[in-house]
C-alpha cells in the first residue's frame, strides 16, 4: 500500500490528480429504494465508485444455532463484481472481502438497536459495481442508509470517509491512485449525532500531528456526507410531509386511528360471524341494490336535462 | 420543563434530537440522559406530554389479540408452523386448532391444515423469548378457501380500513367482493368474478400508495363508481 513517493499526487497549487483540493470530497449521490424486493436498499455513487446495498430482515436465522438469544445478528456480505476493477477480480470470495464484511457488520452492530429483535438476523448485501478506492467507506455509508430505509431501529446513521497521505500532505477521500501510490490511508466511520467513531483503520506511517489532522479532516468530511444521507432519506417523504402539514384535522384523525385499532378487530369479528353460506345469500340482495342505484340516478337525470331545453325553446 | 425540538408531523430519521426534559415516550424514541432521539425514519408526533415516531415502513411485529392471515409452512404431528409475515414464525398447536379434541393417534394433522394453506388466525401470545402462539378455534377463524391474497405494508392497514371501516366497506360494496384484512398487512379478497377481485386488489394497492393523502375515501369512491358505469355501458 505504501507508495515509493515517486508519483506526484498533488501539485504546487494544491490540486490533486483528479482536480480536487486536499479537503474536498468526490461528488456524491445516494439513491434509496433501488432494489425492489429488498426490505430496504441504497445506491451510492461517490466519484467513480458505484455500490449497491440491500437490507433483508429482521428475519429468521438459519442455521438456528447461530441465533443470539437476546439480540439480532447483523451479517454483512461485501462482494466486488468481477468487472468492478481494471484487472478482472476472481469471483471467489477473497480474504479482503471477508475482512471488510466482518468490519462492516461490527461497525453497524454498534448503531443498530439489535435487542429489539432477538433471535433474528439482519442481512446486508453489498455489491460493488465499480470500484475507485474507498469502497469500504462508501459501502458503510450506503449500508446505513439502506438500514434506515428498511425501518430498522438505530441509534444514529454512520457516514464513512477515508483520509490519508499524498506526498506527505493530508488529503480527504482518497481515490484509487492516491490509495495505491500514497504513503498512508485511514478509513473512518463516524456517527455525527452520537459523536462516536464506529470504524477506524490505519495503514502506513503517520506522525502524531498527521494522525490528528487526518482525524479532524475525516470527521469534517463525514459530517458533509451525513447531510447528503439525511437529505436522501427525508426527500423521499417530502411530498408526504407537505400533504400532512396541510391537514388541519390531523390530530382528530390520529385519535380516530388509535381507536380504530380496537374497532378494526371488532369489525373483523363481526364480518366473520356471518358464515360463508349465509354471506352469499345476503350478498345477492345487496348487489341488486347496487345495480339499481345508478339506474335510478340515470332516470332522474334525463328528465332534468330535457326540462331546461324545453324551457329554452 | 421539557422542550420539544421538532415540529409535529415532521419527518425524522434515526439519531435526530426530538426533545429535552422529562416526557413520556413511545415507539421509535430512545432516551439518553434527559434527551430524546428518534430511532427510525418516520413521522414525529407530539401530544403534549407524550412523544412518539410513527414508522412509515418496517416488519410486522406480532401483538397479542391481532387478527392475521398466515400461510402454513410446516406440518408437525401435533402442531403447524405458520408464516405470518413477521421475523418470527408462529406456532399453532393442535389443541388450539379445532373445537374438537385432537388425538394424534387417530387424527391426521394434514387433514386439518396442509402446507400452503392460507389461514385466518389470532395471535394469543408473543414475547421476546418465545415465538408467537396462534389459534384457529374461535368463530370465523380457519382456512380461507379460494380468493386472492394481497400483501401491503402493515403500517398502512388502518388506512385501508378507514374510519370505522368506511373505506373497506365501500370497496367491498362497489367491487362486490368479500375482503378480510389482517393486521400483518395481508388482505384476502374474494369475488364472484375475476374482474371484481382484480379491481378490489388495484384499489387496495392505490390506497396503500396514497395512504398519506387527504380525501382518499372520496377519490376512491369516484374511481370505483366511474369504473362501474363503464362496465355497465
Amino acid at each position: 500500500m505504501a507508495g515509493d513517493g515517486t508519483v506526484q499526487l498533488i501539485d504546487e497549487k494544491g490540486k490533486r490528480v483528479d482536480g480536487r483540493l486536499k479537503d474536498e470530497l468526490r461528488p456524491t449521490e445516494i439513491k434509496i429504494g433501488v432494489v425492489k424486493n429488498a426490505d430496504g436498499s441504497a445506491e451510492i455513487r461517490m466519484g467513480k465508485n458505484i455500490i449497491i446495498a440491500a437490507v433483508y430482515g429482521p428475519r429468521e436465522l438459519h442455521p438456528k444455532h447461530r441465533a443470539l438469544p437476546d439480540r439480532a445478528l447483523i451479517q454483512c456480505f461485501y462482494r466486488m463484481s468481477t468487472f468492478s476493477v481494471n484487472d478482472r477480480k476472481s469471483p471467489a470470495p477473497s480474504r479482503r472481502e471477508k475482512e471488510i464484511s466482518m468490519l462492516l457488520s461490527d461497525a453497524l452492530t454498534s448503531v443498530v438497536l439489535t435487542d429489539k429483535y432477538p433471535r433474528t438476523t439482519i442481512d446486508i448485501y453489498i455489491q460493488v459495481i465499480q470500484a475507485d478506492g474507498g469502497t469500504r467507506c462508501a459501502s458503510l455509508t450506503a449500508a446505513s442508509v439502506a438500514l434506515a430505509d428498511a425501518g430498522v431501529p438505530m441509534r444514529g446513521i454512520i457516514a464513512a470517509v477515508a483520509s490519508g497521505l499524498a506526498n506527505d500532505i493530508v488529503v480527504l477521500d482518497l481515490f484509487d491512485l492516491e490509495d495505491q501510490k500514497g504513503s498512508g490511508d485511514m478509513p473512518l466511520g463516524y456517527c455525527p449525532t452520537l459523536n462516536e467513531i464506529s470504524l477506524l483503520q490505519l495503514d502506513g506511517v503517520f506522525t502524531l500531528e498527521q494522525f490528528d489532522e487526518c482525524l479532524d479532516l475525516s470527521i469534517e468530511g463525514a459530517k458533509r456526507l451525513y447531510d447528503i444521507q439525511t437529505n436522501t432519506l427525508k426527500q423521499r417523504y417530502a411530498d408526504i410531509r407537505a400533504e400532512v402539514a396541510v391537514d388541519e384535522d390531523d390530530e382528530v384523525k390520529e385519535e380516530l386511528k388509535e381507536q380504530l385499532n380496537d374497532e378494526v378487530k371488532e369489525e373483523l369479528i363481526e364480518q366473520l360471524k356471518e358464515e360463508p353460506k349465509k354471506e352469499e345469500v345476503k350478498e345477492e340482495p345487496k348487489k341488486e341494490e347496487v345495480k339499481e342505484e345508478p339506474k335510478k340516478e340515470e332516470v332522474k337525470e334525463e328528465p332534468k336535462k330535457e326540462e331546461p331545453k324545453k324551457g329554452d325553446e | 420543563m421539557s422542550e420539544v425540538k421538532v415540529k409535529n408531523h415532521e419527518i425524522v430519521i434515526p439519531g435526530d434530537l426530538l426533545a429535552e426534559g422529562s416526557l413520556k415516550y413511545g415507539d421509535g424514541v430512545i432516551r439518553r440522559g434527559n434527551l430524546y432521539y428518534s430511532t427510525i425514519v418516520g413521522l414525529f408526533q407530539d401530544r403534549g406530554d407524550y412523544i412518539q415516531v410513527k414508522a412509515l415502513k418496517g416488519k410486522y411485529l406480532p401483538r397479542p389479540g391481532d387478527l392475521v392471515i398466515g400461510k402454513v409452512v410446516e406440518v408437525g404431528l401435533t402442531n403447524w408452523i405458520v408464516d405470518v409475515g413477521s421475523p418470527y414464525s408462529a406456532v399453532l398447536s393442535a389443541n388450539n386448532a379445532t373445537e374438537k379434541r385432537f388425538d394424534p393417534v387417530k387424527d391426521d394433522a394434514r387433514r386439518i391444515f396442509n402446507v400452503g394453506d392460507i389461514i385466518l388466525t389470532k395471535i394469543i401470545s408473543f414475547d421476546r423469548t418465545r415465538d408467537p402462539q396462534i389459534i384457529t378455534n374461535e368463530r370465523g377463524l380457519g382456512k380461507l378457501r379460494g380468493g386472492r391474497l394481497v400483501e401491503i405494508e402493515a403500517a398502512h392497514i388502518p388506512r385501508v380500513i378507514g374510519k370505522k371501516g368506511t373505506m373497506i366497506n365501500m370497496v367491498k360494496r362497489l367491487t362486490r367482493t368479500q375482503i378480510i384484512t389482517g393486521q400483518n398487512g395481508r388482505i384476502w379478497v374474494q369475488g364472484k368474478k375475476v374482474e371484481d377481485e382484480l379491481k378490489a386488489i388495484d384499489t387496495i394497492k392505490k390506497i396503500e400508495l396514497e395512504a398519506h393523502t387527504q380525501g382518499l375515501t372520496d377519490r376512491i369512491r369516484e374511481m370505483l363508481s366511474n369504473n362501474q358505469e363503464e362496465n355497465e355501458v
